[in-house]
């Protein structure tokens, strides 16, 4: 078996087959992380480029660590500033790079379609680690495999995305996945933190947090970031918190079995209670050992295609 | 030296002429339609254009020639090469230079840069200093040296107060003010907003961004009693306010590009950063307005928005590539095949949109085909089928989605000032 693209850009139009396999190979690789010794010899003599041009610590740590894990050489090359200040034009950065004889290139950056672009300026295989507000594939991946190891399955289940959908890259990777995998997928938040046009993705527009939490299996929620929110689209922290956060109270008002998932990093008492994020309903520390499996397991697929 | 067009089909809905005819030019002007004598036709060099259509010099009242300031983009020169290629006669280029046109050096400059060119270039000068929305330019010293319109193209006119000021100075000179319709506190994007913008991440720009402005800037000019030129109108709202303005009486014209009614927002997906422009390429419905928009007479004329970048400018990140595309040598072609043989505008409305339109609206003098005027025309081929090559494109940048594009119709040979341009030379006549 193998995946229909050499490339992961997104999980829109990827097909249920291609998910499920890198699911299933992913379960695989997450008993060889039990293991004492917990590195295979698979992607030997593979080399793999982190090209970072966005902030980011567990992305690329769990990238890196699942590159080391599968015996793969790799690089990093780091930088918050783009291209077009440094001097240096992106495709100028990205052909010396491969001048360099690279087999896969693992991209973040701000703008949205820079994993795109990759695919016709590079040879290599592309894998997204986040583009702008666009997608994050791996997360979604990620995250659709801890539902799946949670609750045996996807089909069928209910999930909501809380938070700001609007400026979410996980939000969009897993509307996308979830749906294809046959999960009813709806997002809540304040409605400046809604994108325009969501609903005809075949998503349903919630406004209310309680109505969420009362009618679904698993809650996504995603990280409030500070910086982008002051002011103009929620007023305050604070009231985000007591209208949107998600608490224990909230869930036990429900009586409810629920999953809680989160991107990370949590902003505890903004977006997720402390008591919730360390509670028995999340599952988000499991994400992050999920994570290495799942970015194993794409790694491994791409890098043994011919 | 003289020359005859032999057997072309001269038409000019100014003068209400349209007929099939020779055309005898001797020193750069119209010496005689029709009945030229054989001695005449044996002295001079004669072009058959049996089929072929001649017009009154087409103007692009839209385009940046990036000089001052950017020459590795395009100048003066090249862009007045890349218009006589794409059948244009004359051109008005945009203040967004560095520096800005905003003084009477500036004008001069340009002018000086243009003469003895085939294609007249008039400068549009800044509506305010440095383009900043906040002093007055000196529109005086700026319309004697030889601008014809203000602008501060690129952005609006920030504030209601300065708009007024601008609107009520320049009504002095009857020379219109032509906005680029987008509020920046809504239009910080790259694309238009809607569906697709979600699905793509991208940081969009909503059809409001353009509709508020335009909105504004009517009731402006109707309180003020000033022209406003509503510059690469892209939405159908837009449209609509125009539509109403004008059955009202007030004094507003418009422009469209021709990637704004051929091309929708679907482009985008491709993240190609030819696709990315200001205001955004929307969708089908706004499309469908444009064009119902150009047939009943709502947008006056068409213009390209000529807008030259470097390779390495928009080989750029999505999010950081600038706007804008190459515009003057697609557009005849563009208009052609996608509204002349669609049958939504006829040759005539071709011939109004490209070159009468745009001239009424800057006061200036419609070319006439008769004898004892000078010659300032375009000649058409319009059924001619071929194929948009970038690498022969006379624009010194060739940042153009139309690459590779089949094209119904084109300019075969443009004439002005004494001079001709045919089969890619320039040569004195």
């Amino acid at each position: 078996m193998s995946l229909s693209s050499r490339h992961l850009l997104g999980l829109h139009g990827v097909p249920k087959e291609d998910i499920q396999l890198i699911l299933d190979t992913a379960t695989t690789f997450r008993e060889v992380l039990e293991r004492p010794i917990k590195k295979v010899p698979t992607l030997q003599g593979k080399t793999i480029v982190n090209l970072f041009y966005e902030n980011s610590t567990r992305t690329r740590i769990s990238f890196e660590l699942a590159q080391k894990r599968l015996s793969a050489d790799t690089i990093n090359f780091s930088t918050s500033t783009s291209s077009a200040k440094k001097g240096e034009t992106f495709k100028d950065t990205v052909r010396n790079i491969e001048a360099m004889k690279v087999d896969m290139i693992v991209v973040r950056h701000q703008s949205a379609g820079v994993p795109n672009y990759l695919t016709r300026i590079s040879k290599a295989n592309i894998i997204n680690a986040g583009d702008g507000l666009h997608e994050h594939p791996t997360q979604g991946l990620l995250d659709m495999y801890s539902i799946r190891e949670r609750l045996g399955r996807m089909e069928g289940l209910k999930v909501c995305i809380v938070g700001d959908v609007a400026h979410s890259r996980v939000a969009l990777s897993n509307i996308f996945g979830l749906k294809t995998m046959g999960a009813e997928v709806s997002v809540c938040g304040p409605s400046t933190m809604i994108p325009l046009g969501i609903e005809s993705l075949g998503v349903k527009v919630l406004n209310n947090i309680d109505e969420a939490v009362a009618n679904n299996d698993v809650l996504n929620v995603l990280r409030i970031q500070l910086e982008r929110n002051a002011g103009i689209r929620i007023p305050s922290l604070r009231e985000y918190h007591h209208y949107f956060g998600i608490t224990r109270e909230r869930i036990e008002k429900f009586n409810r079995d629920i999953v809680i998932l989160h991107p990370g990093p949590i902003n505890r008492g903004v977006e997720i209670s402390s008591e919730v994020a360390d509670g028995p309903y999340q599952v988000i520390l499991d994400q992050v050992t999920n994570g290495v499996a799942i970015r194993m397991a794409v790694l491994y697929l791409l890098g043994t295609m011919h | 030296m003289k020359i005859v067009l032999k057997q072309v089909n001269l038409l000019n809905p100014d003068q209400k002429l349209d007929q099939k005819n020779d055309l005898l030019i001797e020193n750069g002007i119209i010496k005689k339609v029709g009945g030229i004598k054989d001695e005449d036709i044996k002295s001079s060099q004669v072009f058959e254009f049996e089929n072929k259509i001649c017009v009154p010099g087409l103007f692009d009242m839209h385009v940046h020639l990036r000089e001052p300031g950017r020459e590795d983009e395009e100048t003066v020169e090249t862009g007045s090469n890349a218009a006589a290629a794409g059948g244009f006669t004359s051109v008005a280029c945009m203040p967004n230079t560095n520096p800005d046109i905003d003084s009477a050096e500036i004008v001069r400059f340009i002018k000086e840069k243009a003469k003895g060119h085939l294609v007249e270039v008039y400068p549009v000068a800044a509506a305010t200093l440095g383009r900043k929305g906040e002093a007055l330019s000196p529109m005086f010293e700026l319309f004697e040296s030889g601008a014809v319109a203000v602008s501060d193209d690129g952005t609006f006119i920030k504030t209601a107060g300065v708009l007024r000021s601008v609107m009520e100075y320049s009504r002095m000179f009857d020379a219109p003010i032509i906005e680029h319709c987008e509020d920046d506190s809504l239009a910080d994007g790259t694309m238009n907003e809607g569906v697709t913008s979600t699905i793509l991440g991208l940081p969009a720009i909503p059809n409001i961004a353009e509709d508020l402005i335009v909105a504004r800037d009517i009731m402006m000019a109707e309180f003020v009693g000033a022209r406003i030129h509503i510059a690469h109108i892209s939405t159908k709202g837009a449209v609509e306010l125009v539509r109403q303005a004008k059955k009202r009486g007030v004094k507003v014209t418009a422009e469209v590009a021709p990637h704004h009614f051929t091309l929708t927002e679907d482009t985008v997906k491709s993240f190609d950063t030819n696709y990315k422009m200001s205001p955004p390429l929307r969708t089908r419905e706004d499309v469908d307005a444009l064009i119902i928009g150009l047939k009943d007479g709502t947008i006056d004329c068409i213009a390209s928005d000529h807008a030259p970048h470097s390779i390495e400018e928009k080989e750029m990140e999505f999010i950081y590539a600038p706007n804008g595309i190459v515009g003057l040598e697609t557009m005849l072609g563009l208009v052609l095949s996608e509204l002349v043989h669609k049958k939504h505008l006829t040759v005539e409305q071709l011939v109004e949109k490209m070159s009468i339109n745009p001239r009424k609206i800057l006061k200036m003098k419609i070319p006439q085909i008769k004898d004892g005027e000078p010659a300032n025309l375009t000649i058409i081929d319009k059924d001619i089928i071929w194929t948009v090559d970038i690498s022969k494109f006379k624009s010194k940048s060739k940042n153009s989605p139309f690459d590779s594009r089949l094209l119904t119709g084109r300019s075969v040979a443009v004439i002005n000032n004494n001079k001709m341009y045919y089969e890619d030379r320039f040569f004195d006549i």
